[in-house]
């Protein structure tokens, strides 16, 4: 076999052959079994929250990398996820909002104006929040490709003037949890508020609809949705497997071991911080950008502090300082949740009283999370380890 | 008057009871002399009698007969027609009509519909039947009990029943009994009428009680402002409210501000001119003086372009400008087969266009002009605006000016005051809760994201010792040691189970700890269910301390205050000068030499952050107090705490306590700039804590030399 570049890169890497092999057999039996093309034996909204799934697996990849490869234990991931689903979110309401308006003026003797055209759109997404004006955060909206520039552009920006501000003046570790959490609690506390310009706790609705594709069902919106999460998150996978795998891959592990010897070896540790953060956040707004549309629904709710923990806890449990490590325990749990809080999963009758899962599966995660950082701090992704050592011996 | 012929009855009856049995029998008794006392006394006390009684019952049947006269207004009141009937009733006078008014008033007046006279009713039930005992209105005293068809109740509509309200303000003012005048007092503080002002003025005169001449004082003063014609006695009432910062106070002298924007050729002399305005410029102060717009404060000018047009053409200065919408229906009814002016309706897609259309027809059918924004301003140019007081006289409404910026300048003071106290008894409450973490992460450098269901532990505590204990003072007094325990037990099984293995990896602490605090919430979720449960504060913590009328501490805030404090001195205490304190700090800051001087560094870290957590259970009482207990109280409050430790500086008490002070004051501080969102107060405040931390990133009191570096 001629050795390519690529063929090295994937001898070198297995793990991301293997991940992109599975997750091209995955995408094709979904698309097989699904409603939308194939013999219908998933239904759309099962369709739709595997790629919701393969959103949050992308999301976990950022969260790995940030905390399980630089050691920056960020508790605003979340944010910037919920930023790039608003930033998605303006377009798609403002956009199908003004197609409804349109639609309905149809009938009038005199056409309407710019002018009025945009104060109907405004009293009909703010009404809500008892306004009528189009607040100017929202003078894109109209605009696809300026929306889609701002699901980067928005949460990258956000990520590195808070990373330039922490990482310049030293703050690590705890503190730096901490100043991540209250980050996005500030954040969500703004976009709680009705003059936020983003519709207070209404949030953004009625995402699903996406303006173009009206007459196109559900079921195979779904399935594009999904397709383009498979191929965005292969992507995500493979780039950040190149930076890890790489020299700056090396320095990052470096910070995350012991940030002093780097630094006293002259590298610029906040530069490289903050390359991590931004791109990280990037991947945040991207992943969030493919999932609220699936959603729906994106209100301020998202950013408690609380979702960006769980973030943390599903790359624990699928295993740190591993790519594959995230996205395993991202879906793992994350189907998991919705499958025991779903209300599907049976109950069990113990001889004292009933174990009802939606009531008791919190604190069976709490604790088998507790359970995980003590004595298996590798998560699921260490049974691999195991598994290649055996093959090894 | 009548009341003291009664008292005078009454003694002179005892006076005969007094000889009835004394003398009785006795021979001076029957001495000639006595004898013709005697008949004195017999005459004049008879004829006393008959004169009362006579009296009075002439008195009632005289009401009765007012009544009868009037029954058809009363039976049927309404607010336009009862006022003659009220004005004859207040003429009449005395308890009798009093005692009218106010059944009336209160829907206790039955019509017998036999006889058609008016009684007073109280409604009861009698074998499942509804019965009404009946009273007589002269004298109160029981007539029978009949059934409830036999009457018709009066019930007065609102309108009426504030009629009447008003009517019986100056029978209750001059009343005899203090309750009667109090009560007239508040209803006269409630709505002052220019009726009242003559009996408000005798009752002032005769008010015998220091508090309720002061408060008709005031009243009188309100009703002066509101009703006397001489400027002279308004100016005085005016002036003696210097002082008085109550709301009736501000509501009384407002309304002399009063005033109503004018526009004129040229500015006129004989009004009570306020100030000129100039629109688009010139911006209102709340006295009526005027400020010009400037970039600083950006604040709406007083009248912009098209309100002073449309003033212009309320005047019939001005022609009335087509609004778009009269434009547009206009060029719609003008158009034949969707054409007008040679152009296609479905092309007129924006404002010029629709404009340039109308100026067409405005050319060839005789409409009328369009005026457009310029053209707006060139006429108003041409005419001077300006607001005029209502009150005729510049130098009541001026002395109005300046006893209201006295009386603002020293609410605004109160204000500042009572915010300042509340941003008080914020920061008792983040210091309690953050107090306890403050020693788990400060003392011992492990994050403890399960302190928030500490707190919520003893939360929960003080709760279930309220179903036991009935009694809410007791059941406090037990639930503070109570919380502290059920704490303090859940964190040293905590420490020993979890964190104990993770000391070493104080990052990992804060996850497995989440998992904790997780599951501890759906615990309690599954046992006490997802609705808030109240922990009910004794009743002595019910009220407020008023210290005026715009100040006043409310009592829960005060004993969390105490609370915070106590603890404050109570950890100190302990951390400072107890063993127990020091081998806490000798394990932080060495625990292998603290070890070697035998202390048990395992020992000592369990006490400690059981302390730390127990101390959590406690402020969980004080903030449960407050708010409702639900599973969620603890979290509320874990990032606060957290960031209450950071900004004051870990491991050190002081450092929380200032820390909380921060930000409890900063976030108050915020909310009033923008008081209707706490919300908005909330986000800056965490943005200013990101930037607070930048520039000290060790807290506001750091730890300097070694102790800093363990």
């Amino acid at each position: 076999m001629r050795e390519t570049i690529l063929t090295k890169y994937f001898s070198n890497n297995r793990h991301v052959f293997f991940f992109l092999g599975f997750l091209t057999l995955f995408t094709f039996a979904v698309v097989i079994l699904a409603e939308g093309f194939g013999l219908g034996w998933l239904g759309t909204s099962f369709v739709k929250t595997l790629g919701k799934t393969l959103c949050l697996c992308m999301v976990a990849i950022a969260m790995d990398l940030v905390w399980g490869y630089c050691g920056i234990l960020s508790l605003g991931h979340f944010a910037f996820f919920a930023l790039g689903g608003y930033m998605i979110g303006m377009w798609l309401m403002f956009a199908r909002t003004k197609l409804v308006v349109v639609a309905a003026a149809k009938n009038l003797a005199l056409p309407l104006t710019e002018e009025e055209i945009k104060s109907a759109v405004g009293t009909q997404i703010f009404g809500v929040v008892g306004g009528a004006e189009i607040p100017n955060i929202w003078a894109f909206a109209d605009i696809l490709p300026a929306q889609l520039a701002f699901v980067i552009l928005i949460p990258g920006a956000l990520a590195l003037i808070f990373g330039w501000l922490a990482f310049r003046s030293r703050v690590d570790g705890v503190y730096l949890s901490i100043l991540t959490q209250a980050m996005t609690l500030a954040l969500a506390l703004y976009l709680f508020q009705n003059d936020s310009g983003l519709r207070g706790n209404n949030g953004l609705s009625g995402l699903q609809n996406i303006p173009g594709l009206e007459n196109v069902q559900q079921s195979l919106v779904s399935m594009y949705f999904f397709i383009a999460s498979a191929f965005i998150l292969g992507i995500i996978y493979c780039l950040s497997n190149l930076i890890v795998s790489s020299k700056l891959g090396n320095i990052i592990k470096g910070i995350r071991d012991n940030e002093e010897r780097v630094r006293f070896l002259g590298y610029n540790v906040e530069g490289f911080k903050l390359f991590i953060f931004v791109y990280t956040a990037i991947i945040s707004g991207i992943a969030g950008a493919m999932y609220y549309p699936q959603a729906g629904i994106i209100n301020p709710a998202e950013l408690a502090p609380i979702a960006s923990i769980y973030l943390a806890v599903w790359v624990a449990i699928g295993g740190r300082g591993r790519l594959y490590g995230a996205v395993i325990g991202a879906a793992f749990v994350s189907l998991m949740s919705s499958y025991f809080t779903g209300g599907q999963a049976p109950d069990i009758a113990l001889g004292f009283g009933t174990l009802i899962w939606t009531d008791w599966w919190l604190v069976l995660l709490g604790l088998s999370f507790v359970l995980v950082t003590i004595y298996a701090p590798k998560g699921i992704g260490g049974v691999f380890d195991l598994l290649a050592k055996r093959n090894n011996d | 008057m009548r009341a003291n012929k009664v008292h005078l009855l009454i003694s002179n009856r005892r006076t005969i009871k007094f000889i009835d049995l004394n003398s009785w029998g006795s021979d001076t008794f029957w001495s000639p002399v006595m004898i013709s006392k005697m008949f004195v006394l017999i005459f004049l006390v008879s004829f006393i009698a008959i004169f009362v009684f006579s009296e009075t019952g002439i008195a009632s049947t005289r009401f009765e007969d007012l009544l009868e006269k009037n029954s058809a207004l009363i039976k049927k009141s309404s607010s336009k027609t009862v006022e003659p009937v009220l004005a004859k009733i207040r003429a009449f006078g005395g308890p009798v009509a009093t005692r009218f008014l106010k059944h009336w008033k209160a829907k206790k007046i039955f019509l017998v519909k036999s006889t058609g006279k008016f009684v007073v009713g109280a409604p009861s039930a009698k074998n499942g039947k509804k019965m009404v005992t009946i009273f007589s209105i002269a004298t109160n005293k029981q007539l029978s009990v009949n059934p409830a068809r036999d009457l018709k109740q009066l019930k007065p509509n609102s309108g009426v029943r504030a009629k009447i309200a008003s009517s019986l303000v100056p029978l209750q003012l001059l009343s005899g009994s203090l309750d009667e005048r109090r009560e007239g007092i508040e209803t006269v503080e409630r709505k002052v009428e220019r009726p009242h002002i003559a009996p408000l003025r005798d009752a002032l005169k005769k008010e015998s009680n220091n508090i309720l001449k002061k408060r008709l004082t005031k009243v009188f003063a309100y009703a002066t402002i509101a009703f006397s014609n001489d400027d002279n006695e308004v100016k005085a009432a005016i002036q003696s409210l210097y002082e008085d910062l109550s709301i009736g106070t501000r509501a009384a002298l407002n309304p002399l501000l009063s005033e109503t924007i004018d526009v004129a050729e040229t500015l006129p002399t004989n009004v009570n001119l306020a100030r000129v305005i100039i629109p688009n410029q010139s911006i209102r102060n709340w006295d009526g003086s005027v400020q010009k717009t400037n970039t600083f404060w950006q604040r709406t000018p007083e009248l912009n372009t098209l309100t002073a047009y449309s003033l212009l053409v309320e005047k019939n200065l001005a022609p009335n400008p087509v609004s778009s919408k009269i434009r547009d229906a206009k060029i719609i009814s003008l158009a034949k087969n969707g054409i007008v002016a040679g152009v296609r309706l479905s092309s007129l897609n924006n404002e010029a266009s629709r404009d340039a259309v109308y100026d067409w027809l405005v050319k060839n059918k005789g409409l009328p002009a369009r005026v457009d924004e310029e053209q707006m301003s060139a006429i108003i140019e041409k005419y001077v605006f300006f607001a005029r007081y209502n009150h005729s006289s510049k130098e009541v409404v001026q002395t109005a000016i300046k006893v209201l910026t006295n009386i603002n300048r020293k609410v605004a003071f109160y204000q500042f005051l009572d915010l300042l106290l509340d941003g008080i008894s914020l920061v008792s409450i983040y210091f309690l809760a953050a107090i306890g973490l403050a020693i788990t992460f400060g003392v011992m450098k492990v994050i403890n994201m399960a302190h928030g269901e500490f707190i919520m532990i003893g939360a929960y505590t003080g709760y279930v010792i309220q179903l036991f204990v009935p009694n809410y003072t007791i059941s406090i007094l037990i639930a503070i040691p109570a919380a502290f325990l059920v704490a303090f037990l859940a964190g040293i099984i905590l420490e020993r189970a979890v964190i104990r293995h993770l000391y070493k990896r104080p990052l990992e602490t804060l996850l497995a700890t989440f998992g904790i605090s997780i599951a501890l919430q759906q615990i309690a979720k599954n046992i006490f269910g997802t609705q808030a449960r109240p922990l009910t504060s004794p009743e002595w913590l019910d009220g407020a301390l008023v210290i005026n009328d715009v100040l006043a501490i409310s009592n829960i805030r005060i004993a969390i205050f105490v609370l915070g404090l106590v603890f404050f001195g109570l950890i100190l205490f302990v951390m400072t000068k107890t063993r127990f304190g020091l081998e806490t700090r000798a394990v932080t800051q060495n625990p292998s030499m603290a070890a070697s001087m035998g202390i048990n560094p395992e020992r000592i870290n369990m006490l400690t952050f059981g302390f730390g957590s127990g101390i959590a259970g406690i402020a969980g009482i004080a903030i449960g107090l407050f708010s409702k207990v639900t599973s969620e109280l603890g979290s509320d409050y874990i990032v606060q705490s957290f960031m209450t430790v950071v900004v004051g500086g870990v491991g050190n008490i002081w450092g929380t306590l200032a820390g909380a002070t921060m930000i409890g004051l900063l976030q108050k501080g915020i909310e009033w700039f923008n008081p209707s969102n706490t919300l908005a107060a909330q986000t800056y405040m965490v943005v200013f804590i990101i930037l607070f931390i930048q520039f000290r990133p060790k807290g506001i009191i750091a730890l300097k030399g070694r102790a800093a570096e363990v």
